[in-house]
């Protein structure tokens, strides 16, 4: 009862906030569509070439929305001179694909719906599809490698920002102190807390992600739902930490502070730059960054389409990490007022349930 | 009568610095108690204890018979803080329904209650607006509302006419009495208005974080051989020197 009259408050708190609210549910869809248009200049329908192709498998791929030129013999040169997204050529029931790959995310696409539009035509057995490229290779594509990190980071910044800001206000108002004289449990705050921001924090990871499946065309070869069963794992983790710092922090301004310290570094750590090259002390480093696991796992379901149970243990790493966050704090703030230490002790739960989940 | 409260060796610091220092207190079941005593006196350290959100460095508080902190005791216990604690995105009324909602209460009690508080601070008409857009002088008297809310046994005020005209003052203090009066509540007031520490059965003069003196208004102006309490403060100030 007590926890359902406080989820209530936070959430019509949280509603009457025009500003908040907005920027919650709408600064990452402008965002993202602004990286949409800079990676992505054109999005008109990819012109394919297809050599010995049946008719049903054109009709097929007219409809799958691929602007398909029917020749007699092609060849890459052909691609480059009539300026074609790529060529098919089908020999006794195999397929070859050249990819131009002049626009990585084009190419991917039109990739998959060949695959899919050859498995659908060959019934049970698939054929053999051998993919050449013209210009790169398969790993090139930037907004789709981009777009799952993304999609992760805003809602980690997002709710990490907010719910700080909001518990941060209650304790600063001195409202946090007014509850403690009535009887509500310790306990009963935390969980209100995590449900209410929680809520917020489900609407904006499924407004981002069917947005940026639908609107933006990002590639999404796994399930939808495996997507945001992530995104809420880290909207929970970014959760715990929002209010977790808060508590070190004693105005809204220091909580802005803690952005460049917290929140950037993990950018860089998700992946954006591919970790592979890097000095082993900073792969080591991002094993602890909780965008570093989420960002993987969300390329791995989006842009690689494995499912939860290839990329279980992932979130073990977010774990360790905030399991020293909380031991770190146990030594260092031994005077902090107990409710803080609850909502410490509940940040570090918070994130080990999630590394269960796998 | 019984005690109400029981106050016994208590103190308090914050890291090396003193605020309280062994205080020793009984206030009783159905008397207005003052507290008294200059700015930084420990006041509000004191009361924050009673309540139960102030540990204890040493000694205890009882009220009602149980050991400070309690939950269950905080279902008896109105407090007012003296920095209003009120949510300003909310209207008068969500934030009154806030709190009285943390409370056990039945929920038909729940809208008389309401009404009856803001009836009692003169807020009703007022209690579709936001906070945010109300006077000092309203927020003061929504944060008593809020004390009274749930219609507990105790009543901590801490500072809780600042700000208030002098007309809806004396309705407050009207309905204080009436409170004791009637429904044999407890009241614990800290003021710096010596009018009002006059109106309380017993008060307290806190100093440096040590009570100076206890006693009815009469006795305190006695003791320190004193014509209005305002000359007793004074004078306990320079004897403490
Ligand atoms: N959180 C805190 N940390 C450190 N010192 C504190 C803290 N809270 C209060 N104090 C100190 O305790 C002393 C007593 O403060 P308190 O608020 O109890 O005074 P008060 O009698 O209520 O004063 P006033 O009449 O101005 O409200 C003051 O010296 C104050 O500086
Ligand atoms: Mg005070």
């Amino acid at each position: 009862m007590r926890t359902l009259a406080l989820i209530r408050r936070i959430m019509l708190q949280l509603l009457r906030d025009k500003r908040t609210m907005a920027l919650l549910f709408f600064a990452p869809l402008i965002v993202l569509t602004l990286m949409y248009f800079f990676f992505n200049g054109e999005s008109e329908d990819p012109r394919l070439a297809v050599v010995g192709g049946s008719e049903p498998l054109i009709t097929a791929m007219e409809n799958a929305s691929i602007d398909v030129v029917s020749y007699d013999a092609a060849d890459n040169q052909t691609i480059i001179s009539d300026n074609l997204a790529g060529l098919l050529e089908i020999k006794d029931g195999s397929f070859q694909v050249v990819l131009e790959n002049n626009d990585p995310s084009t190419s991917r696409a039109l990739l998959m719906k060949i695959t899919q539009i050859a498995a659908m035509q060959g019934g049970g057995n698939a054929p053999s599809i051998e993919t050449e490229y013209i210009f790169g290779d398969e790993d090139t594509a930037f907004f789709d490698v981009l777009g799952p990190i993304l999609v992760g980071f805003f809602v980690f910044f997002f709710v990490f920002l907010i719910s700080g800001i909001g518990l941060l206000k209650e304790r600063v108002s001195g409202t946090l102190e007014r509850l403690l004289a009535t009887p509500i449990r310790r306990w009963e705050i935390v969980v209100a807390y995590l449900t209410g921001f929680g809520i917020f924090a489900i609407i904006q990871t499924i407004i981002v992600v069917f947005y940026s499946i639908q609107v933006l065309d990002m590639i999404m070869i796994g399930q939808v739902w495996h997507v945001i069963i992530v995104n809420l794992m880290l909207a929970l983790v970014a959760l715990s930490l929002g209010i977790l710092l808060s508590t070190f922090a004693s105005s809204e301004f220091q909580m802005v502070q803690f952005i460049p310290i917290v929140v950037i570094p993990q950018i860089f750590f998700a992946g954006i730059i591919p970790l592979e090259g890097m000095a082993d002390w900073l792969q080591n480093l991002s094993r602890i960054m909780p965008l570093y696991y989420a960002a993987d796992s969300l390329k791995a379901i989006m842009y690689r389409g494995e499912g939860l149970s290839d990329i279980s243990g992932q979130p073990a790493g977010s774990r360790c990490f905030c399991g020293g966050v909380y031991l770190y704090e146990h030594h260092c703030f031994e005077a902090l007022p107990k409710i803080i230490k609850v909502f410490q002790l509940s940040a570090f739960v918070d994130s080990f349930f999630m590394g269960l989940w796998g | 009568m019984n005690n109400s409260i029981s106050i016994n060796n208590l103190s308090k610091a914050y890291g090396k610095a003193g605020v309280l220092k062994k205080v020793d207190l009984q206030i009783a079941e159905g008397e207005i108690f003052g507290l008294i005593g200059p700015s930084g006196s420990g006041k509000t350290t004191l009361v924050k204890m009673i309540v139960g959100i102030e540990s204890a460095t040493n000694g205890t508080v009882e009220v009602l018979g149980k050991r400070v902190p309690n939950l269950t005791l905080l279902e008896n216990i109105g407090y007012m803080a003296q920095e209003d604690a009120l949510y300003p995105e909310l209207t008068g009324k969500e934030n009154l329904s806030f709190f009285a909602s943390l409370y056990k209460m039945k929920k038909a009690n729940l809208k008389d209650r309401i009404a009856y508080a803001a009836d009692l601070v003169e807020l009703t008409d007022e209690l579709g607006k936001k906070v945010a857009a109300y006077s000092g002088g309203m927020k003061r008297r929504l944060s008593l509302a809020i004390a009274l809310v749930h219609d507990p046994q105790i009543l901590i005020l801490d500072e809780p006419t600042v700000g208030i005209d002098p007309e809806l003052r004396i309705s407050i203090w009207r309905e204080l009495m009436t409170l004791k009066k009637e429904q044999g509540k407890t009241i614990i007031v800290t003021t710096h208005v010596m009018d009002e520490a006059e109106k309380c059965d017993r008060i307290a003069m806190v100093r440096e974080g040590g009570i100076l003196a206890v006693g009815t208004p009469d006795e305190l102006k006695t003791t320190y051989g004193a014509a209005d309490l305002e000359e007793v403060f004074l004078q306990a100030g320079r004897d403490a020197r």
